[in-house]
């Protein structure tokens, strides 16, 4: 932040500011605005790869589920509780779940507390085994009392409650947890075996929340999430937001649903400049050198007498509950919890392609990739299928080769995807805005 | 106590189903760890190279049965399973000229490798979707059975059924030939032999004059027979979805890094090992139990440990159990 700007990067963040006032010149300004908020929410998602792959080169292919975790945050959070299912199991189930904690912190102490030899492996199974029965018949019978109250419209606990806003740093929160648990285990080991325990993790979380009923309730969703700014319904009905519009002339419901989206936009804006701030801050602070020091030789840093594990737990951390908190605005953002929306591919993959794209290792690259990638991969299908139709154009209606095309212009964007992130890791390895 | 029913339950929900799991997960994870050995990276595009050789062989196999011929009592699919190995061999052969080839010149990190895979993940999924769709396609064709449940339960008077679908049986067979014939190849042939110099020391297999192109050029065409393979035999087993197929990813990798990356013997045990630990921790023990004891003891609860929708928590939790007590696994594997 020193140096100012570069024109490049200016000029750069122009044209994708072009993209975005074009979408709306051309479609329409909602389309434009709701294209702008999950850009905003992407590029808090970019950031938080960019710190842990930027900064100190850890390669976590999990975002997918610390973005989970940030929307199961506003569920907990904001909902509010369901007191029928409180006393019917509710109290058994954190029973259950805190026995289930206890068991496994049981069985890691005795490990560290005894000797080496068979018998410790023996007493660890057993503490494993009756903490495993037991964790299951406390808590499958209050889970299930808690599922069956008013399965249809409730069904899970329900949260606290609280106000939204509670949520996102909740769900950086709870994202943190998790990446603590990884990079306890995974850190220090070679790079792909980060790689493949978070891909795994990602899923079990996902599998959580879809199977979880009393938790979240499941494939059958939540909706309805509160919300941090104000119902279009109840825009359209105030009188004082009535005459603004008048005076300016604008149809009522058009200009109350743009009106949300600008609040939201303007929440998310506060959240990634903040995080922007921060991140520039320790980018440049000694914490920041000395990451880029682990980063770029390990054993060098070592020697200099750098923890690199721990620093590398830390930076893991981090990253990860940027990332949660990301999730947790874009659930906001949605105001329903659907666990069968979370793809890897989507949520994961795509996240590193921003990253990539913009540039590795700068926080204005990240969030550069996180706004133009998802202006693309938005964008990719209507062009694709406007290039199929021109193809096309001269094939008989109801040829099947004409149809099989259409119907599969949706398909393109993964290719396009594909292709952008090999062309620029081949022709600019950097990035678009490299590391300074 | 009625021992020949509760194992007759125990074969056919448990060991062969996980019998021929395991074989599917073998092949996947032989092809995962032969690239990691020679190539000395994982390949995260592993998962969509099977659902591609896959996606061909069932074009293939429509034509085929479009033209009238089948294999009997056979899947058609095996008839055209060589078509989608060689489709795939093309493939995977373009990627690495177009792709990996730059970066090996290069010398990148292996974690430079491995984006690019991620790249080429997208490109391949985007390829199957574009081709097939995302839908589930069933194309086990030929006879069903080997033994059905009925036919077993009047052939033997017992009260269990044991089923043995034909695709399990060609799993298994078709998994057996597969890794002798790979395993001749790596022992008994020059170019096998110098395939596992060249993954034990790069260095010393290049002074001995052994051409690194060649050897990755064998290498990616074992991988598109093994990942074609397994993804056909996956397929035929249970049915072929694109997504489904980018998931395998997970068990596969599990079984690589739990038996040792870069060691195929390991791959093999990792493969079975993951398969029946899925199935038997996913699988409800309650009529097997009901079975031993006497019939007062029959348990209440179905004795599952865990329900089917968190077999990929099984996967993980062995892989987590070996990276914290043997980060090799559990024959010698690399640690580049």
């Amino acid at each position: 932040m020193t140096r100012g700007f570069d024109p490049k990067i200016l000029m750069l963040f122009g044209l994708v500011a072009i993209l975005f006032v074009g979408t709306g010149f051309v479609q329409s300004w909602n389309t434009a605005l709701t294209i702008f908020n999950m850009g905003l929410v992407s590029a808090i998602m970019a950031l938080g790869v960019n710190m842990q792959w930027g900064y100190a080169g850890l390669f976590n292919v999990g975002v997918m589920g610390f973005v989970a975790l940030g929307g199961l945050a506003t569920v907990l959070v904001s909902v509010e509780p369901v007191p029928e299912a409180w006393s019917a199991g509710g109290l058994q189930v954190i029973l259950g779940l805190v026995l289930g904690a206890l068991t496994i912190v049981g069985a890691i102490l005795l490990w560290n507390a005894m000797p080496k030899g068979r018998l410790r492996g023996l007493v660890m199974l057993v503490v494993l085994l009756i903490g495993f029965t037991l964790f299951r018949r406390v808590f499958d019978t209050g889970a299930e009392a808690v599922e069956a109250i008013n399965p249809a419209s409730t069904g899970f606990l329900g949260g606290l409650g609280l106000p939204i806003l509670l949520a996102w740093p909740v769900g950086g929160l709870l994202a943190a947890g998790a990446a603590w648990i990884i990079g306890k285990t995974a850190l220090g080991l070679r790079s792909d075996y980060l790689a493949i325990a978070t891909l795994g993790i990602a899923e079990i979380i996902i599998a959580v929340l879809k199977n979880e009923d009393w938790l979240a309730r499941g494939v059958k969703n939540v909706t309805g999430i509160d919300r941090p700014v104000p119902y279009e319904v109840d825009l359209q009905e105030s009188e004082r937001f009535l005459g603004l519009v008048s005076n300016i002339g604008a149809d009522p419901v058009t200009a109350s649903t743009i009106t949300v989206k600008l609040l939201y936009a303007a929440l998310f804006i506060l959240v990634l400049g903040l995080l922007i701030w921060l991140s520039e801050k320790a980018w440049n602070s000694p914490w920041g050198r000395m990451m880029r020091a682990i980063r770029d030789n390990e054993v060098s840093a070592a020697a200099m007498g750098k923890d690199v594990k721990s620093r590398h737990l830390q930076i893991f951390i981090l990253g990860s509950a940027v990332c949660g908190v990301a999730g947790a605005m874009m659930t906001t953002l949605d105001s329903q919890l659907v666990p069968g929306t979370y793809q890897p591919l989507r949520f994961t993959f795509l996240i590193w392609v921003m990253v990539i794209v913009g540039g590795s290792g700068n926080n204005w690259g990240a969030v550069l990739g996180g706004f133009l990638i998802w202006w693309l991969w938005v964008q990719v299908e209507p062009l694709g299928l406007l290039l199929m139709q021109g193809l096309t154009a001269g094939m008989a209606d109801g040829n099947w080769l004409r149809e099989h095309l259409l119907d599969s212009a949706a398909h393109m964007r993964l290719l396009t995807m594909g292709m952008i992130l090999l062309l620029v890791l081949r022709f600019s390895p950097r990035g678009l805005i490299p590391e300074r | 106590m009625d021992v020949l029913n509760a194992f007759v339950t125990l074969a056919n929900f448990v060991i062969i189903p996980a019998t021929a799991y395991g074989a599917q997960l073998a092949l996947g994870a032989l092809g995962v760890t032969l690239i990691y050995g020679i190539l000395r990276f994982s390949n995260f595009a592993h998962g969509d190279t099977m659902a591609f050789g896959t996606m061909v062989t069932i074009f293939a196999t429509w034509g085929l049965q479009a033209a009238g011929i089948t294999f009997g009592i056979l899947p058609t699919a095996l008839l055209a399973l060589p078509l989608g190995i060689a489709a795939t061999a093309l493939l995977v052969i373009g990627t690495d000229r177009t792709i990996y080839r730059f970066y090996r010149q290069q010398k990148a990190k292996p974690v430079i490798f491995v984006i690019a895979s991620l790249g080429v993940m997208f490109i391949m999924n985007g390829i199957v979707r574009f081709f097939i769709g995302v839908d589930d396609q069933r194309f086990a064709d030929g006879e069903r059975f080997i033994i059905s449940a009925r036919t077993f339960r009047d052939m033997t008077g017992l009260d269990e059924g044991l089923a043995f679908r034909t695709t399990q049986g060609i799993t298994i067979v078709v998994a057996m030939i597969a890794v002798i014939l790979l395993f001749w190849f790596l022992n008994r042939t020059r170019t096998g032999k110098s395939m596992r110099a060249f993954s034990d020391n790069e260095d010393l297999a290049l002074l001995s004059g052994i051409n690194p192109e060649r050897v990755v050029l064998i290498t990616w065409i074992i991988v598109a027979a093994l990942a074609t393979t397994a993804g056909v035999l996956y397929g035929l087993d249970k049915s072929f979805k694109p997504f489904t197929y980018f998931q395998l990813l997970l068990p596969i990798f599990a079984s690589a890094i739990v038996g040792g990356l870069g060691n195929p013997l390991g791959a093999i045990l990792g493969g079975f090992l993951i398969a029946f630990s899925e199935v038997g921790v996913t699988y409800a023990f309650r009529k097997v139990v009901g079975y031993l004891g006497p019939t007062e003891w029959q348990p209440d609860g179905l004795l599952q440990l865990l329900s089917t929708d968190y077999k990929f928590a099984v996967s993980f939790g062995i892989l987590l159990i070996v990276l914290l007590f043997k980060p090799t696994g559990i024959m010698k594997g690399k640690s580049v």
